[in-house]
């Protein structure tokens, strides 16, 4: 048995979450191969090889594979000749895209986002906006996999020696070009993998209102995150969401502010280490999963949390 | 331009799920049910590219039980033009869905599919990417503005990092995100002309589609529950149980 996993990266550096699905990847029988389809992206091949665990990478490098497209990367994927039992990528909007294309093409129903290995043929994963897990069991000869990169602990990135193989890329279908890309650029760490995430809700009123969160933000060494109620009001742009169809969060600190707490919302964080509420409305549901919860106007609360840390 | 708009049946968005005891499932029995609202969307956009004059035609379609038909009839007052059942009590997975919508596709001979980028039960997110690559068409990933020009469409899409915009040639499938649009409510005016307006029915088994499952659910949980915690009543107080208590910073 022999894993492929497809990696995520901007053609310069392996994402984060391209570690935890190796580690993922571990927990199953057999060898670990890792492919880097891109563009110039040597340097994201050297750093898959020094990661620990990982046996081999294929390096499938073409012009149109530098944004990695979901059609391109699904040829790309499909014309890899090893026989492999299992495929995963990282459940990130990459992964999501790409992934149910080769799972189709393979004929194999696809195990989307699952949070724990069971055996080579089992795994666990939430349904409902996290309000119930399921353990399903594919009954496949292949497994197609996305993994939900804050559930498996990241390996080390540094001290492995796999070899680095040139493999075919496909080829590119004239399908879907990309035209351009508006990416929110940003000092603070990535929200998927902050020790702490400072995130806002409809509370915060306006888009002027989270340099507030900004700032105690950078106090903490956080990322901002918000909910999708001040996504959609256009308080912030669309990658801060955290939630079932937003990013996944884990943080070691959670800090929610004036956020209601809506099931949506709680899917995306409730996995946090310590979470804390700041909200006026006492009954709003953030509390029930809050460890700590000020009843407070945020407005006096938050520059007072700023002034004290 | 014909637009095929796929939609699912879910347990409504507000009703809070709860584990059968057995753990075999969640309750379904005497639960409200609504038209998943990714779906709501993609009704939306597919309409309001009619009434753009950019669509001719609107058609609907769901796959399951009869009582699949009540959301069909919403799609139909907000205003789709057909709508089309294919039948089956089973619980079909996002492969089999997007066999059977590949069927469809085949009969009916849209320039586009529009669809929800998952639906709010299974969570999944694979139908709408499985039929893109089951047809061998492009794909616009959870859309938040859906342009159509001179046989190509121009997609901005919310991923991790922003926005991607692509151009795809048409045909070509489509999955909405929260920020598409926002869905009307239909009117009562339209609920009644709905009721007249052509919904069939096909049984799942005249279209010769392999739907067996290939996944066994053993057991559905309920996830660990947290404990609630404290309330703190400064925070000067918040501080010293994150600094001293917590030790998170």
């Amino acid at each position: 048995m022999t894993t492929l996993v497809i990696a995520e990266h901007n053609n310069s550096e392996l994402q984060a979450s391209t570690y935890n699905t190796i580690a993922a990847a571990k927990q199953l029988s057999g060898e670990t191969v890792v492919l880097v389809a891109g563009h110039n992206c040597e340097s994201v091949a050297e750093q898959a090889a020094k990661a620990e665990g990982v046996d081999k990478v294929l390096l499938a490098q073409a012009d149109f594979l530098e944004h990695l497209l979901a059609e391109d990367v699904e040829k790309a994927v499909m014309s890899q000749e090893g026989d492999y039992s299992h495929i995963l990528a990282p459940a990130s909007t990459f992964g999501k895209n790409m992934m149910p294309r080769i799972s189709a093409l393979l004929d194999v129903q696809q195990i989307s986002d699952i949070i724990s290995v069971e055996s080579d043929d089992t795994f666990k994963r939430p349904v409902y906006a996290g309000n119930a897990i399921a353990t399903v069991k594919s009954n496949d000869s292949k497994k197609v996999i996305t993994v939900r990169a804050t559930a498996f602990d990241a390996l080390a990135t540094e001290g492995g020696s796999a070899t680095i193989e040139n493999v075919d890329a496909g080829s590119h279908t004239p399908l879907s070009n990309y035209v351009s890309e508006e990416l929110t650029k940003s000092e603070r760490p990535d929200l998927g993998t902050a020790k702490v995430v400072v995130s806002g809700g409809r509370g915060m009123g306006n888009g002027e209102n989270f340099e507030m969160l900004e700032t105690l933000a950078d106090k903490l060494g956080a990322a901002v995150g918000a909910s999708r109620a001040a996504v959609d009001a256009g308080f912030v742009p669309n990658d801060y969401q955290v939630g079932q169809t937003g990013k996944i969060v884990a943080p070691e600190l959670y800090i929610a502010v004036g956020i209601s707490g809506a099931i949506q919302h709680l899917a995306g964080m409730k996995d946090s280490k310590v979470i804390v509420a700041i909200n006026k409305d006492e009954e709003a549901p953030i509390f029930q999963v809050a460890d700590y919860g000020l009843v407070e106007d945020l407005f006096k609360a938050v520059p007072e949390l700023i002034d004290a840390l | 331009m014909k637009i095929l708009v796929a939609i699912k049946r879910v347990i409504d968005a507000n009703v809070k799920v709860r584990v059968k005891p057995d753990n075999s499932g969640v309750e379904t029995a005497n639960v409200k049910m609504s038209m998943n609202p990714f779906c709501e969307i993609a009704v939306e956009e597919a309409v309001r590219l009619k009434e753009k004059g950019i669509a001719s035609e609107v058609v609907a379609v769901s796959i399951g039980n009869q009582q699949c038909q009540e959301t069909l009839r919403t799609a139909l007052a907000l205003g789709a033009d057909k709508a089309i059942l294919v039948k089956t009590d089973d619980q079909l997975e996002p492969l089999a869905v997007s066999k059977v919508l590949k069927k469809v596709v085949e009969q009916e001979e849209p320039q586009m599919v529009l669809l929800g980028k998952q639906s709010i039960d299974g969570d999944n997110n694979q139908t709408g990417q499985m039929l893109g690559a089951l047809l061998g068409w492009g794909q616009g990933t959870f859309a938040s503005e859906v342009e159509v020009e001179d046989g190509k469409t121009k997609v901005t899409r919310e991923i991790d990092g922003g926005l991607q915009t692509i151009e795809l040639s048409l045909p070509a499938v489509i999955t909405t995100d929260l920020r598409l649009n926002e869905p009307r409510f239909a009117s009562l005016p339209n609920i009644m002309k709905a009721k007249r307006k052509p919904l069939d029915e096909i049984a799942l088994a005249d279209l010769g589609v392999d739907t067996a499952n290939r996944t066994e659910t053993v057991s559905v949980e309920n996830p660990p529950e947290r404990s609630e915690g404290v309330k703190v009543e400064t925070v000067a107080e918040l501080v010293d149980k994150l600094k001293n208590e917590a030790k998170v910073i």
